[in-house]
């Protein structure tokens, strides 16, 4: 029986349009309630400071086969960062690819209590999971990647539209998944054979069917079967000049499907999806073009994948993309094919402020940021840990909220790019409000999770307090304020316990791991159907495929009734 | 103004000693310089613990002079980072020292361990004795290895001299071991004793001078010239040497210089000239 009563904060409660009033949450068995009395309840004095819901990240590469390979590949990476045990915590290192335990904590010391991994290939299913029971204090999910199966572009290219859903409601109990992810449609699959797809409308090698039908199919079975996130999709030529106008197509070839305003794709870290010009010397920002479409339309939502200068590790599963990076760079490289789902690759990057490319891309994802005028369609990530690692959160969040700080980068970044951004004309800051749209309400809604990004009564008691006075403070004069507030949350709270406390952690608390079980009206996948796919396609047994539930350490599925 | 360390007892665990710097002593009292944390193993511990210490700081960096009298073999990471001042070890002293130094000196009367120097930015080290691999060379899984500054061995070092160096000199009066300036993006080795082989490996610039014995040349360099002496750091080195340019394998235009007089097993390249 844990009570808590967070007294006198500013709230910020997008979801339930709460804008920095004071009020006082109460909170009773790990969820929120209307009110708690006695003795016994723990008082936290929040006056003065900023109250916001557990942040909430749609896009967050923490584990899988991917991130552990891009740990092996990167010793120095966590030579320059490394934490050691403390009396509550256990050892590890960052920097750009941290391990799962510090992923963690620095999660919850900034006040994140929610997050979701985009790209588990469902044949490393188990391992992914192996690592998420690894994470501690947060909850978590993850979208396997269904975009290049070749199941799902068999059923597709034939029009059989009920049996890809069956299977897609198979995969996503198999392999413990929360939403389709779709990568490079169809060119992951060319890629196995050296080729890929450079246009929404290109055919698929050895396959009778383009990217648009795989995103507009898997679309339709998203609906069908009612899952609570949209198709979460990383566009084709994603990373290469010229490539806003196959976002924009993207975008365009589900305008039909979408109804009731509700929003039915997610494209995802759009910075990367939204390079003007023919080649790198000509590459500028297209972000106006793609902010102009969102802001005219209700059927999309976006996330940054804001860039941050500094050494990271690009990871993916667009494999051919990873292969370009790895000729533009030289750096090691990791590439592998995972046989008939998938690709991945990895490759080290370090994006520099005098680089034209690197900033031009810097300004982009702040430019989509600040030109969507609704911030509940443009979500705060850094594609974490491909543009920037995640502990950059708080940088961003000052360059959002403050045009000083912008400024203040501006000044330093290559001559050419500042001269060509969009930035010095736009004078929007956030508000906290937005920024707590950003980062968790906007994401939990995005992602159809009822009980998160939100402080109304019922829902999860994950909060976040922050050492920030808005009365007080001029916010957009003080990004260094700003930044250090986000940096190191004066509490987090997670299931009612208080985790962090002062930018500490005070308590490991385990988190759930979220996915969906769909059920549907017809048998799933006829059985026998599926094992022969198994013989015949896969080096695994169809019985060693499937993650039984108990291999997840907290698991907490999210029940859906399908309409096939 | 010198602080003299001397080790209470033989070390049997690594002792993990970064906050053996003059960055970490300047303008400390010897009382405060004791209480500095140093690991030893797993343990935390106070420099205080493991080293009678003695002496007076300077009152600047530049005037703090650390001198270290014992057997330092198990004392990694000594004078990390530092930016100025100085370092004396008289004795033998562990792994990592002076790893990313950007300024000031550091003498060792003995021998020291492997990664000396690693990813040194600047300053001076300079070795009596013998050291270990990876001189001025890159962390593990790093391409950013020595870029600047000067080491000198008076004896030998071990493999990996100068990995993935991108500026400054290694100077080794004695041997060297195998890969020699491997991955060397620019910056100047010279040995003066005889090499292992595969000199060079995957360099794309920058120049390695062997004045002794090479035992072979990677056939992914050619044979440019023979040259009667060269230039290191303005000093004339008398030769001939053969010159190789490489590593084709990386399209680069690394030199490669081997004295002749040493290495008549190389003459078959003249034909090629």
């Amino acid at each position: 029986m844990t009570e808590l009563l967070i007294k006198n904060g500013f709230v910020y409660d997008p979801l339930n349009k709460i804008n920095g009033e004071k009020t006082d949450i109460a909170v009773r068995d790990g969820r929120i309630v209307e009110k708690v009395e006695g003795g016994r309840v723990k008082k936290i004095n929040a006056s003065g400071m900023i109250v916001m819901p557990g942040g909430v990240d749609i896009h967050t590469h923490v584990a899988g086969a991917k991130v552990n390979l891009g740990r092996m590949l990167r010793p120095e990476d966590h030579y320059k960062d490394v934490e050691p045990k403390t009396a509550k915590t256990r050892s590890g290192v960052g920097y750009s690819i941290p391990s799962t335990f510090t992923t963690g904590y620095r999660y919850a010391k900034m006040g994140w209590t929610t997050v979701m991994d985009p790209a588990m290939p469902p044949l490393k299913a188990r391992h992914t999971h192996e690592e998420l029971n690894d994470i501690p204090i947060l909850d978590k999910a993850t979208y396997p990647l269904l975009g290049d199966s070749w199941i799902v572009m068999e059923t597709l290219s034939d029009g059989r539209i009920d049996e890809c859903a069956a299977y897609i409601a198979w995969e996503l109990n198999a392999t413990k998944g929360y939403a389709i992810k779709i990568v490079n449609p169809g060119g992951l699959e060319a890629w196995g054979f050296g080729r890929n797809v450079r246009n929404i409308d290109d055919a698929v090698p050895n396959f009778n069917i383009t990217p648009r039908e795989i995103v507009r199919g898997l679309c339709k079975v998203n609906q069908l079967l009612h899952l609570p996130h949209t198709i979460h999709v990383h566009t084709n030529n994603l990373g290469k000049p010229g490539n806003y106008e196959n976002t924009l197509k993207t975008m365009q070839c589900v305008e039909d499907l979408a109804h009731d305003s509700r929003p039915q794709i997610h494209i995802t870290h759009c910075q990367f999806s939204a390079f003007a010009g023919s080649d790198w010397r000509t590459f500028e920002s297209a972000a106006d073009k793609i902010s102009n479409y969102v802001n005219a339309h209700n059927h999309v939502t976006l996330d940054m994948g804001q860039v941050v200068f500094s050494d990271t590790t690009t990871m993916t599963a667009d494999g051919p993309f990873q292969f370009i990076l790895y000729q533009l760079t030289g750096n090691k490289w990791v590439n592998g094919d995972v046989e008939t789902e998938t690709s991945s690759g990895i490759v080290p990057f370090h994006y520099k402020r005098s680089s034209y490319v690197h900033a031009t891309q810097w300004s982009i994802g702040l430019e989509l940021a600040l030109l969507i005028k609704d911030p509940w369609k443009i979500l705060l990530t850094t594609d974490h840990p491909n543009a920037g690692p995640f502990i950059a959160y708080p940088k961003i969040i000052s360059w959002l909220m403050s045009q000083k700080a912008r400024e203040r980068v501006m000044k330093k970044i290559n001559k050419k790019a500042r001269r060509k951004s969009l930035l010095p004309t736009i004078d929007r800051e956030y508000t906290p409000y937005e920024i707590a749209i950003a980062t968790r309400a906007g994401q939990a809604k995005a992602l159809g999770l009822k009980n998160k990004g939100h402080l109304g009564i019922g829902a999860d008691a994950d909060i976040a307090i922050y050492g920030l006075n808005p009365e007080k403070t001029d916010l957009g004069k003080n990004p260094r304020m700003i930044r250090r507030a986000f940096k190191h949350a004066a509490y987090t709270i997670k299931d009612g316990q208080i985790v962090v406390k002062d930018g500490e952690i005070v308590k490991s608390v385990n988190g759930r791991t979220f996915w969906v079980n769909v059920e549907t009206k017809k048998v799933s996948v006829e059985n026998r159907i599926l094992r022969e796919k198994f013989e015949k396609y896969y080096t695994v047994q169809y019985d060693n495929y499937l993650v039984p539930e108990h291999n997840l350490a907290f698991s907490a599925p999210i029940q859906v009734q399908a309409e096939v | 103004m010198t602080v003299f360390l001397r080790p209470k007892y033989a070390f049997k665990v690594p002792v993990n000693a970064q906050n053996i710097t003059p960055d970490a002593f300047v303008s400390k009292t010897i009382e405060e310089i004791k209480m500095l944390e140093v690991f030893e193993g797993n343990k935390r511990r106070t420099l205080g613990e493991l080293f009678e210490i003695t002496g007076e700081d300077g009152k600047s960096l530049e005037e703090t002079r650390i001198q270290i009298t014992g057997d330092l073999l198990k004392v990694k990471r000594i004078g990390e980072a530092m930016t100025s001042g100085e370092i004396a070890i008289e004795g033998d002293v562990g792994m990592h020292l002076g790893e990313k130094m950007k300024s000031g000196t550091i003498t060792v009367a003995g021998n020291a361990g492997s990664w000396l120097g690693a990813m040194m930015r600047g300053g001076t080290i300079t070795v009596k004795g013998n050291v270990g691999d990876y001189v001025g060379a890159a962390y593990r899984g790093s391409t950013k290895g020595m870029k600047g500054g000067t080491i000198t061995i008076h004896g030998n070092a071990g493999s990996e001299v100068g990995c993935f160096m991108r500026k400054g000199i290694i100077k080794i009066y004695g041997n060297a071991g195998q890969f020699v300036g491997m991955h060397m993006h620019d910056g100047t080795i010279f040995v003066q004793g005889d090499t292992e082989g595969r000199a060079g490996a995957s360099m794309t610039e920058g120049k390695i001078v062997i004045l002794g014995n090479a035992a072979s040349v990677l056939p992914t360099f050619t044979i440019d010239d023979v040259k009667k002496k060269v230039k290191i750091n303005g000093e004339e080195v008398q030769g001939p040497f053969y010159l190789f340019t490489g590593d084709i394998a990386e399209k680069g235009n690394g030199k490669l210089y081997v004295a002749k007089a040493k290495n008549p097993h190389l003459g078959f390249y003249e034909k090629y000239l």
